[in-house]
């Protein structure tokens, strides 16, 4: 199991499309995934779920991953918050 | 067919016409959902059902989607393509099939649990945008409920349907205009309300305020629609249907014969001439100027071209929309209104006011968005060039919104000259009084302009403080109420004392027990919705402008709007007995 905090760094925090690149690339590996914040756990592989956090740009969160190919989730995972969901 | 008992709903008349129809009902209310629980021998039937309420809804939302796209643009789009991403959210229904197989409960009591969860999470978020996603959660759980329990929800419009629904916001009456509507019927709205005034420019027949209709109409039922009466007939009879056919041709006749007189002067018996124009919002009903024999438009309203495209249109998509409603109207005037938005004409990037018709709206908006008004006044002088424009200013409280707005005219005249654009350098520019300030000042305000226009429906509302849209109390808003007659008769002498003449835009101007009076009062222009033209023709051609006089001096006598309405109706009756009065 990999555990990663992330910061939201594009301007319009994790709404729909960001949300929906989130999920899509979460659902290309095998592992869990999952997201919390403020004392809530989603499933980072539900768009309804990422949706749901309303994170905006600025606020943390942490990032669970557990399964076989957890290394390259997370490392792909992490990469798409760095890069602010290409829309910095 | 048949077991049904006929029922016969009140509304009230928005647009003119009689329809026979299948329903097309436009329902946003949410489906019902009963907690039940299922045998174990179900789970599998359960389970189809949701797949196949699944595939469905994503069916419809790509069509919706594609519609949306074409009709008003990409990016409110966006919002069904987030609601296409939920129903292909793998976790979400996971859990919903785990939970049906789990708990034996109902697909459709599963989804609303499941669902509801999030949209409520959404619901409590302190940020706006998070909330109207909540929207969205809750428009894709009822799309799913709806098919899972296969009420037949059409997705795609049928052409040739009378559409049914609780209320319809300005863009959805314009979404539906492009497709074949036969009329409306609504639950909500006056008679006043954006959706009634489109659908009346439409020539497409509305009954509005019906409160129950949605709870009572089922997609493809038999009504009947009396744009006449306000009546609305649910499961007719064969009996009800004959007389409604009857009805509707000797409507038409009377219609046919109205058409005689299209080319002939609006002029009373005792020769005065007073002239009757149209009321557009399109470019496209500009040809009703001549086919229903007016003398140019007196009201065009700009707001449906902003209200079509998603920003504001730019100076040339204004010019050309501008130009074309001047070349089909020439050789007559056409009075273009500067962008009228606020109030209940809302446009989708507008802020939220508590008080919208006392709020941003008309001239104020303009006043602080000089860019926005400069360049529709820009658009509008190059339109001058093609025929003659007078520019008219809404919402106006005091002179000096005015004296600005002239400047501001000066500025857009500047600029043309300076590029060498032609444009008519006489253009007129009026005012609407339509605000009681302004109404009080008609005399100050004519001073100032070339011509005064009484926007009678915002006028009224302001007067009586009556808001129009709101059906509890829409019975006090009364055109003939003896303030709102004195008012205009000020306003209309004050103008001519001043030289300057008076037109009328408002729905009055176009109310056939109005008119001896009004013209009695002096009015020089009457200016309304195209299909009632000819109609007021036949009455100011049937009686005398002496008679007229005298009318309105008994009405200015008269105490309440009961009496005076009972006195107009019967002179006018007596006067112009072929009328088809309701």
């Amino acid at each position: 199991m990999i555990e990663k905090d992330v910061t939201i760094k594009n301007r319009a925090g994790l709404h729909t499309r960001p949300a929906a690149a989130l999920v899509k690339l979460a659902a290309q590996f095998q592992s869990e995934f999952f997201i919390y914040k403020d004392g809530f756990e989603i499933n980072g592989k539900s768009i309804i779920g990422v949706m749901t956090l309303a994170a905006e740009q600025g606020s943390t969160l942490q990032l669970k991953f557990d399964g076989s190919d957890e290394q390259q989730a997370a490392q792909a995972v992490v990469g798409l918050f760095e890069r602010g969901f290409d829309e910095v | 067919m048949g077991q049904k008992n006929e029922i016969v709903l009140h509304g009230i008349p928005a647009s003119p016409g009689i329809i026979i129809g299948k329903a097309y009902v436009f329902a946003k209310q949410a489906p019902r959902v009963e907690e039940k629980s299922i045998g174990e021998n179900e789970i599998s039937l359960e389970l189809e059902r949701l797949q196949h309420a699944v595939d469905r809804s994503e069916k419809e939302l790509l069509k919706v989607l594609q519609l949306t796209e074409q009709k008003v643009g990409s990016q409110k789009a966006k919002i069904f393509e987030a609601q296409i991403m939920i129903l292909s959210d793998s976790v979400l229904f996971g859990s919903i099939r785990k939970r049906i197989q789990n708990d034996l409960k109902s697909a459709e009591y599963v989804v609303h649990r499941e669902i509801s969860k999030y949209q409520q999470m959404m619901m409590n978020s302190s940020d706006e945008y998070m909330r109207e996603r909540a929207h969205d959660v809750e428009d894709v759980k009822n799309r799913v409920i709806r098919n899972i329990q296969q009420e037949k929800l059409i997705s795609r419009f049928e052409p040739n349907s009378i559409v049914v629904s609780e209320i319809l916001t300005p863009a959805d009456t314009v979404l539906f205009s492009r497709n074949e509507v036969l009329a409306y019927a609504t639950d909500m709205g006056g008679v006043t309300s954006h959706a009634a005034l489109l659908s009346r420019s439409l020539n497409i027949p509305s009954v509005v305020g019906l409160k129950v209709i949605t709870k009572h109409v089922q997609v493809g039922d038999t009504i009947i629609v009396d744009g006449y009466t306000g009546n609305v007939t649910l499961h007719p009879t064969e009996e009800t249907i004959a007389r409604c056919i009857e009805r509707k041709t000797e409507h038409e006749q009377f219609e046919t014969r109205l058409k005689e007189i299209r080319e002939l002067t609006a002029q009373t018996m005792d020769g005065k001439i007073v002239h009757l124009s149209c009321n557009i919002e399109f470019s496209d009903e500009a040809g009703n100027v001549h086919t229903q024999g007016s003398t140019g438009v007196g009201l065009y309203r700009t707001e449906g071209l902003f209200l079509r495209t998603e920003n504001y249109p730019s100076e040339d998509e204004q010019y050309a929309e501008y130009r074309a409603v001047v070349e089909k109207s020439r050789p007559h005037k056409v009075v273009m209104r500067t962008l009228d938005i606020g109030g209940d004409k809302v446009v989708s990037n507008s802020t939220s006011e508590d008080n919208p018709f006392l709020g941003w709206r008309g001239i104020r908006l303009l006043l602080d968005r000089p860019e926005v008004f400069l360049t529709q006044l820009r658009a509008m002088l190059r339109a001058s060039a093609y025929g003659e424009i007078w520019i008219m200013l809404p919402m106006i409280s005091g002179i000096k919104e005015i004296r600005q707005s002239k400047e501001y005219l000066e500025i857009a005249k500047k600029e043309l000259r300076e590029k060498h654009v032609p444009f008519d350098e006489n253009i007129k520019i009026g005012a609407m009084i339509e605000v009681p300030s302004a109404a009080i000042l008609a005399g100050e305000i004519a001073e100032e302009v070339d011509f005064l226009s009484i926007g009678t429906n915002d006028l009224i509302q302001y007067l009586l403080a009556v808001d129009r849209g709101n059906e509890v109390v829409s019975s006090l808003y009364q055109e003939f109420h003896p303030a709102v007659i004195k008012t205009i008769r000020s306003i209309i002498m004050e103008a001519h004392r001043v030289g300057k003449p008076v037109s009328m835009c408002g729905e009055m101007a176009g109310d056939p027990i109005a008119i001896l009076l009004l013209l009695g009062l002096g009015l020089d222009e009457f200016s309304m919705t195209p299909h009632i033209l000819p109609e007021i023709k036949k009455i100011i051609r049937s009686v005398s402008c002496a008679e007229a006089e005298e009318i309105a001096n008994r009405v200015l006598e008269m105490k309440t709007e009961d009496d005076i309405k009972d006195f107009l109706r019967v002179n006018l009756h007596t006067m112009v007995p072929e009328l088809l009065l309701e």
